[in-house]
């Protein structure tokens, strides 16, 4: 599935290094696991070599880390690849002049669907040793059980089951892959339509159980690439939603609605923010019904589709409908 | 004698309300003699533009049971386009607390010119009678906060 290979992607970083196009590269190397894959940054090719990795679980979002390596004080460019839904980012990123364009050298590259280290995990209970993948076959070696071999589509994340991202940030260069459009996958909201569909005590209780396992830790907010304010109001200690641990159910909710709402018309639906939830938080789902609801409101918009965009909450037209109409057409009963 | 409980309920609602049209319908309704539900807390703001998000959830963690915002009627805002922002805002804050299950018609945006001061009282009168219906409200409430 995946067209592009580690060695692809290594000999040409080197190039790039090499020849002074890039003096850095952002790119992935292992964690503690083999099927724990980390963002990092290599600045001389004997690191690229021995540690840049590009396989199945490079499923990190690289985009948010320009904003460190590509601002008005860095030196040289730096290499960047980007998957499709990080093209989206990467995007939403340069019309908010978060990154210099200048200071990047971007590569578009295939994806195939990344596996995150949570549904990784969940395949298999008896403690996994190693984990690789051969074509469309996962295989996973446990230490009591030997390998087991699963067909890699269906045991994608759920973001990449219903991922319907074209590629739509304007490359350097491209390896095996090209600028394309969206293409919306019908599964993309049912579980938000799921969701919908229950009465309003379910829904509040369905979040309630689910915001209740919030440990404030923040990682959604540290991995979301839209948000990227330099002062957060989360870090602010006067507004009463400081770090600190869920004093009571009022807080909590508070963060995730005020946390969702700040990337309304501004999320560009990556999935980051589910996946490093250490409490399985489904947080994608705030976000999703949000888009849903921005297209059925005031017509289909795809954020971080161009650069230049203008977000949804910052502009108007004058028949829009009233606030009382609900997007979803539903009545609550 | 039984008290029901559900009756003698006085509901909290607070009302952000713009300086030029809507606090203005609030006087006329005044001067007109026109009474209202003294359940409404009027919070004067200079433009409903200016209600952060953050402004309702607060005001529903501090034991308000309805909040409702009233503005210039579109097209009609003081600073020109002030009111059709606040109409997308609410319109995505709605959905988003509907979607979390918080009740819907505990929240209202309504347009309320200077010359209504009927329509502000009217309003007024129906929404706190939609709230009284739908009881203290609980989901978002902040329990630190309470009395």
């Amino acid at each position: 599935m995946q067209k592009v290979t580690q060695a692809q992607l290594v000999s040409r970083a080197r190039q790039l290094l090499d020849d002074g196009t890039v003096s850095r590269v952002l790119g992935w190397r292992r964690g503690d696991f083999s099927y724990d894959v980390t963002p990092a940054v290599f600045s001389d090719t004997g690191a690229l070599e021995r540690d840049f990795v590009f396989d199945v679980f490079c499923c990190a979002n690289l985009s948010k880390y320009l904003i460190r390596e590509a601002n008005n004080d860095s030196k040289g460019k730096t290499l960047i690849f980007l998957k499709p839904c990080d093209s989206y980012a990467f995007n939403a990123l340069l019309t908010e002049h978060r990154f210099d364009r200048e200071k990047v050298y971007a590569i578009g590259i295939s994806c195939g669907g990344m596996m995150d280290v949570h549904t990784t995990n969940a395949l298999s209970p008896d403690g996994i040793t190693g984990a690789e993948c051969e074509g469309d076959t996962l295989v996973l070696h446990t230490l009591y059980d030997g390998d087991r071999s699963y067909p890699l589509p269906d045991v994608l994340p759920e973001r990449c089951r219903t991922c319907g991202h074209g590629h739509a940030a304007d490359c350097d260069e491209w390896m095996a892959c090209e600028k394309t459009e969206p293409d919306e996958h019908p599964a993309r909201y049912s579980a938000v339509d799921t969701l919908e569909t229950m009465t309003e005590e379910e829904r509040f209780a369905f979040w309630q159980e689910a915001f209740s396992r919030c440990i404030r830790c923040n990682a959604c907010r540290d991995v979301c690439p839209v948000c990227t304010c330099e002062k957060c109001v989360f870090d602010n200690p006067k507004s009463g939603l400081e770090n600190k641990a869920a004093a009571d159910l009022f807080e909590e909710q508070m963060f995730h609605i005020i946390r969702a709402y700040h990337v309304t018309g501004r999320c560009v639906d990556c999935g980051e923010c589910s996946r490093v939830c250490p409490q399985r938080i489904p947080l994608h789902l705030l976000n999703r019904k949000m888009i849903l609801d921005i297209n059925r409101s005031w017509g289909a918009y795809t954020a971080g589709a161009e650069v230049g965009q203008r977000f949804p909450l910052v502009d108007y037209r004058t028949d829009d409908p009233e606030a009382s109409v609900r997007a979803d057409g539903r009545d609550d009963k | 004698m039984q008290i029901n409980e559900q009756n003698d309920f006085r509901p909290t609602v607070v009302a952000f309300c713009c300086n030029w049209c809507s606090y203005a319908g609030a006087d006329l309704a005044g001067n007109n003699r026109l009474s209202y539900p003294a359940d409404v807390k009027i919070i004067r703001v200079p433009c409903s533009c200016r209600v952060n998000p953050m402004f309702l959830l607060r005001a529903f963690g501090r034991g308000a049971d309805g909040v409702i915002l009233c503005g210039c009627h579109p097209g009609d805002c003081h600073y020109t386009t002030g009111n059709y922002f606040t109409r997308r805002r609410m319109t995505a804050l709605f959905s988003m607390l509907s979607y979390l299950g918080i009740e819907r018609q505990r929240m209202r945006v309504e347009w309320v010119s200077a010359a209504e001061g009927a329509k502000f009282a009217a309003v007024m009168k129906a929404f706190c009678e939609t709230v009284r219906e739908l009881g203290p409200s609980r989901r978002l409430e902040d329990l630190r906060c309470r009395k």
